[in-house]
């Protein structure tokens, strides 16, 4: 009796200290997640209307690098990730290695983003042409406002290339 | 309750409350030691004198430092190194002293592998030892990220971004361990915490139970001759010194480690006075800028051969994407050596690997394809470099699932 009782308080301070230890880690994974400050991501417009064929600009969206790349005529078309504007075609890609985010850079000679840190090697549209990257330059969430691109809101063309991808 | 009666001295006065002259017997002057040992048995020891200038250095260094993406790089490179009396020197000790800790943990490792002092009882010996290497490489990386140069915040980008090769969760895992999308302030701030307090703590803690484990199954020795410790000890204790086949920890085995540490810290001090550049990366100097990548970076020397291992793979294998292969190569070269005691699948020959008919090719395949890596590591992953990178790494996997091959058909061969 007195022994089954023992057991009981036993039990009874493990599963209270168990509890507390789950909601404890909890509080604790929480304390490591990004602040508020740092998830409300902000919205960048860029006016892409003054860019010339074949100038790669970089801007900073939520602390990445972007690239964006106004195609020049000899620069093979890409449908399912060219954003059009008019006559104009625009490549928008976040500037990380799809392969461990180093920044590559744009070679204009070979028209090719190269990334030093591994030797991945991606075309004019983005794609991963050679080395470790596993799959193209990833596209931020976009919108076209007449001639300026709003990062981070997903516009109507973004969705659409989305789909097809 | 013990007898308490009039002291005769201070450390009759101790005894009385402490127990201190038991306590000396246990843990130093009946602490038994084989005599058939080499210089190689000092790495211990010598390891645990850089941990004390580590420790020692880091608080001083700590005093200045600033964990602040702002702040951090001038604290460094202008406080400590200009203003502060002997920053300078400080800080020199602490980077050479790392990258000393892990020359010396890598010969203390192989000197275990070679002299098979992971088996038969001291299982556990290697696999703490394991958990401090690991320990060592997750404080060494933390470290590198603290002065907020360029090296600093790529290798953090590199080494945050692994985990994103986690299934499904990845690309969550790595924000959350940064704190941001990217390296930053918060990311700086609880590397910087994990550096200084808890990651030492998890070391000392770790350095204790290895020091443990080591009580029951004993050093090895350069035979791995069975002794009879009691017998052994009675001889010594009785004043057959000579004939005793053991030494106690000290003071004779401890004199001799000082020795082989005296030795040692004079090639230190040579090191952080004439050549402390080799672990100053000039990259380094440059403040950390998120939007250029230096054009060619690479981890300290130590990390190099798991890192070539990492970006060996570079095309896809039958559908498995490069970098998918080179995460799984680079998990499995971090954690093959755990289970090294298992794949060896001779347990009972412990005997160097001079004198293994099979195991010491092993070897020493093993220690030169780590040299083919560690060297390739650091050159550019281009052209023929990435053949020899990828077949190194390729070998180095092979070595360890030949193994129990290897060893079993060693094993054979004892039996007959």
């Amino acid at each position: 009796m007195a022994q089954t009782r023992r057991d009981f308080i036993g039990m009874a301070l493990g599963g209270i200290t168990a509890v507390g230890g789950v909601y404890a880690l909890g509080a604790m994974k929480k304390s490591w997640d990004p602040l508020p400050s740092v998830q409300s991501a902000g919205f960048v417009t860029v006016d892409v209307s003054s860019m010339n064929e074949a100038e790669v600009r970089t801007i900073q969206w939520r602390g990445k690098p972007v690239f964006i790349l106004r195609k020049s005529v000899d620069m093979p078309k890409n449908p399912a990730r060219d954003i059009t504007i008019g006559e104009k075609s625009f490549v928008v890609v976040i500037g990380l290695c799809t392969h461990l985010g180093c920044i590559p850079s744009w070679a204009p000679a070979t028209k090719q983003f190269k990334c030093a840190c591994h030797g991945g090697e991606f075309d004019a549209s983005g794609i991963n042409t050679f080395g470790p990257p596993p799959r193209p330059l990833d596209i931020p969430p976009f919108k076209v406002s007449g001639e300026s691109l709003v990062l981070g809101e997903e516009g109507e063309e973004y969705k659409k290339m989305m789909k097809k991808a | 309750m013990a007898e308490i009666r009039k002291s005769e001295g201070f450390i009759d006065w101790l005894d009385q409350r402490l127990a201190v002259k038991a306590f000396m017997r246990v843990m130093m002057t009946e602490y038994w030691i084989p005599k058939n040992i080499n210089f190689l048995w000092a790495m211990g020891v010598v390891l645990v004198v850089l941990f004390g200038v580590l420790l020692v250095t880091g608080l001083l260094l700590l005093m200045y430092y600033k964990p602040d993406i702002n702040l951090a790089f001038d604290s460094v490179n202008y406080t400590i190194m200009q203003e502060v009396e002997y920053g300078w020197l400080w800080r020199h000790m602490h980077g050479v002293a790392a990258s000393a800790t892990f020359l010396i943990i890598y010969i203390h490792l192989f000197t275990g592998i070679y002299y098979g002092s992971y088996k038969k009882g001291r299982e556990m010996i290697w696999i703490t030892g394991m958990v401090l290497f690991i320990a060592f490489s997750a404080e060494a990386f933390s470290g590198y990220m603290l002065p907020w140069g360029q090296m600093s915040y790529w290798a953090a980008q590199v080494i945050t971004n692994l985990f994103s090769g986690i299934p499904v969760i990845g690309d969550a895992v790595v924000i959350w361990i940064r704190g941001d999308y990217v390296v930053a302030d918060a990311t700086l701030t609880r590397f910087f915490m994990l550096h200084v307090v808890l990651l030492p703590l998890v070391i000392i803690l770790v350095i204790a139970v290895h020091f443990y484990s080591l009580r029951f199954p004993h050093v090895n020795n350069e035979y791995s001759e069975e002794l009879d410790f009691d017998v052994e000890a009675k001889k010594f204790l009785d004043g057959r010194k000579k004939e005793s086949k053991v030494v106690p920890f000290w003071p004779v085995f401890l004199s001799k480690d000082f020795f082989v540490v005296g030795f040692f810290m004079t090639f230190f001090f040579f090191l952080c006075c004439y050549h402390f550049d080799f672990a100053m990366d000039p990259i380094n100097f440059e403040p950390a800028n998120s939007m250029k990548t230096p054009a060619h970076i690479y981890p300290e020397w130590y990390f190099l051969w798991n890192y070539e291992v990492l970006r060996g793979f570079f095309f896809d294998i039958a559908g498995i994407a490069a970098m998918d292969i080179g995460l799984i190569a680079f998990v499995i070269a971090n954690m093959v050596f755990f289970v090294l005691p298992f794949l060896d699948r001779n347990p009972m020959n412990t005997a160097p690997a001079h004198k293994r008919p099979l195991f010491k090719y092993w070897f020493w395949i093993l220690v030169a394809d780590m040299i083919v890596l560690t060297v390739y590591g650091k050159l550019p992953p281009t052209g023929v470099n990435a053949w020899v990178g990828f077949f190194a790494a390729i070998l180095f996997l092979g070595l360890f699932i030949a193994l129990p091959f290897i060893t079993k058909k060693e094993a054979k061969g004892d039996a007959q």
